[in-house]
């Protein structure tokens, strides 16, 4: 039930995040999602894309650091108290969320949580417990 | 004004005559007491006797900062250890770190030299020294602290750091020969000038300048800013520490080389050659006199020249130039060596991979920075911020920690750092263009 995500190490400097979306664009490479943490001096960039692999190799090609991580999508309905209810659910269960990041998918009905937990199988585990719906990779590249 | 006049006067012929009886009996002694150099002079075939003329010293072996590594901590000592009142080292990631040790007859001609290096420099017994050169294991506090007492000048052992409290003792105690490096002089001069404080009523006269490179640029700076004569002091743990040359304040013209105590040579880096008199090369130097732990032509891997014309002070001791550079490449920051394989080690220690880094300096106001840039790869990355500040602020505690200098730490993507023929381009010194 985990979903792969890429990150990318970035400089920064004026132009980086433009060569990161040149080399997915020409490799007609679709964004799901993306969320850019940065520092005084560097940053990193996490994207949830369609073709993982592709991607990947592409960017490594292009001179950039790639990792992959494993995230956790969430599905919740998109009204007030949605991502509270998620995060209730996380707290009692002692989980620890690292990072997170959210959009809002195209049917305008539901909400889609990025998660990057401390334990991963824990949080799937207790998520599913409480009749969460969470997002396999493929459901949500189709998205 | 002189210290010793017969000493440093002494005419070259009898000055010569010293150095090969000296020679001679430190041939004699090392042979038969330090294993290192025995081992040495049989694989040359050379023996203590056939050493005739002072020339002949080309004969002997060369000394490298490896060697006292190598026989690291007290191998190279050519007394018994208890014969040895003191220790010093240089900075030094564990192991690697430069031992010199010093029997009570080497830390009084220590303090001779110094005291005759402080008088050179135009000090007297009447002076208030104030000595911000670290005290420790460094040779520089201490060397200066034992010369200046010697004299029987008042010292205030102030060392380094604390810069506000330096600027009031400075005024209060009246102090007129400051002790530092030159960068530390000019940090010292603004942080005067931001406490409020006029330069005109300071006491100050002299400046004792070294343990790091500095120009002729520079001096004319201090000396306006400061109103002193600011003047070169040379030396390395290694040979002795502070005092084996001295500017004189007559001249300010290069440094006279205390040739009674050491000799000195100057060679092609790349030959081990040795070039005639004038020449620009390598200074490598051999200790006469010393005891503890007396070295046989010492590669220095500083850069200068002999100048052999007769100096007007007096002094009948041969001045180097200003040293004008290394031949290796050891970093000198805030008046700490620095070799770019112990950052390398430090690197490995830290993250158990040798990432590509590169060492830039810089000089921002009179101060010398260290960005240490070190290129983030798959191995080293993570998706999350709070990895790579750790990774971050741990290379730079223990660059801190075991170097004593403090680093700025920049993680850079891969092949941002220069590359030439594939090797990175370790180093970029910004300080002095």
């Amino acid at each position: 039930m985990k979903v792969e995500q890429i990150s990318v190490f970035l400089e920064n400097r004026a132009g980086r995040l433009a060569e990161v979306t040149k080399i997915l664009a020409q490799g007609g490479i679709n964004i799901r999602a993306l969320s850019l943490a940065d520092t005084s001096d560097f940053g990193i960039l996490r994207l949830i894309v369609t073709e993982v692999e592709k991607a990947k190799d592409l960017l490594k090609a292009g001179g950039f650091t790639v990792g992959r991580t494993n995230v956790v999508a969430v599905e919740v309905a998109d009204r007030p108290g949605g991502l509270h209810s998620i995060l209730e659910i996380l707290g009692a269960g002692g989980v620890n969320v690292e990072y997170m990041y959210a959009f809002v998918t195209q049917s305008g009905q539901n909400a889609v949580l990025i998660f990057r937990f401390d334990r991963t199988d824990q949080a799937i585990e207790i998520l599913q417990a409480a009749g969460v719906r969470i997002l396999s990779g493929p459901e949500l590249y189709a998205l | 004004m002189l210290y010793d006049v017969p000493q440093e006067t002494l005419p070259r012929d009898e000055l010569e005559a010293l150095q090969l009886r000296r020679l001679r009996q430190l041939v004699d002694k090392v042979y038969y007491n330090v294993p290192f150099y025995r081992k040495k002079f049989d694989e040359r075939g050379v023996r203590p006797e056939h050493i005739r003329t002072l020339a002949d010293v080309q004969l002997l072996p060369f000394t490298e900062k490896q060697d006292l590594r190598n026989n690291y901590p007290f191998g190279l000592f050519a007394v018994p250890r208890d014969n040895v009142v003191r220790v010093h080292a240089s900075s030094g990631t564990t192991g690697k770190a430069t031992v010199v040790g010093y029997t009570a007859r080497d830390v009084a001609n220590w303090a001779d030299l110094m005291a005759r290096s402080f008088v050179c420099a135009g000090g007297s017994r009447r002076d208030i020294v104030h000595n911000a050169y670290g005290y420790g294991l460094f040779t520089g506090g201490l060397g200066m602290h034992y010369g200046v007492e010697r004299l029987g000048a008042t010292i205030i052992p102030i060392s380094g750091g604390g810069t506000r409290r330096q600027v009031m003792l400075l005024r209060d105690f009246g102090a007129t020969v400051l002790c530092s490096t030159p960068s530390y002089a000019l940090y010292l001069y603004e942080t005067i000038i931001e406490s409020g404080i006029d330069v005109t009523d300071l006491k100050l006269h002299t400046g004792i300048f070294g343990a790091e490179p500095w120009s002729e640029k520079m001096r004319a700076e201090i000396e306006s800013k400061l109103r002193i004569k600011a003047l070169d002091i040379y030396g390395l743990s290694e040979i002795m520490g502070p005092g084996v040359a001295m500017e004189c304040r007559e001249a300010q013209d290069g440094l006279h080389l205390w040739e009674d105590h050491f000799l000195m040579e100057i060679i092609d880096p790349k030959t081990g050659e040795v070039l005639p008199e004038g020449a620009t090369g390598e200074l490598v130097l051999t200790t006469l006199t010393k005891e503890a732990q007396p070295l046989l032509r010492y590669r220095t891997r500083d850069i200068t020249r002999i100048n052999a014309i007769p100096c007007k002070c007096g002094r009948t001791h041969r001045r180097i130039t200003r040293i004008q550079g290394r031949s290796d490449d050891m970093l000198i920051i805030r008046g700490v060596n620095v070799f770019p394989q112990q950052i390398e080690a430090i690197l490995l220690e830290t993250q158990g991979i040798t990432p590509h880094y590169e060492l830039i300096l810089r000089r921002e106001g009179s101060l010398d920075t260290l960005e240490v840039k070190v290129e983030v790869d798959e191995q080293l990355f993570s998706d999350e911020i709070k990895h790579l500040q750790r990774i971050e602020s741990t290379i730079q505690k223990n660059i801190k920690e075991f170097l004593g200098v403090t680093a700025k730490v920049t993680l850079s993507e891969p092949r941002s750092i220069q590359r030439s023929e594939g090797k990175a381009k370790r180093i970029i010194d910004l300080r002095h263009s």
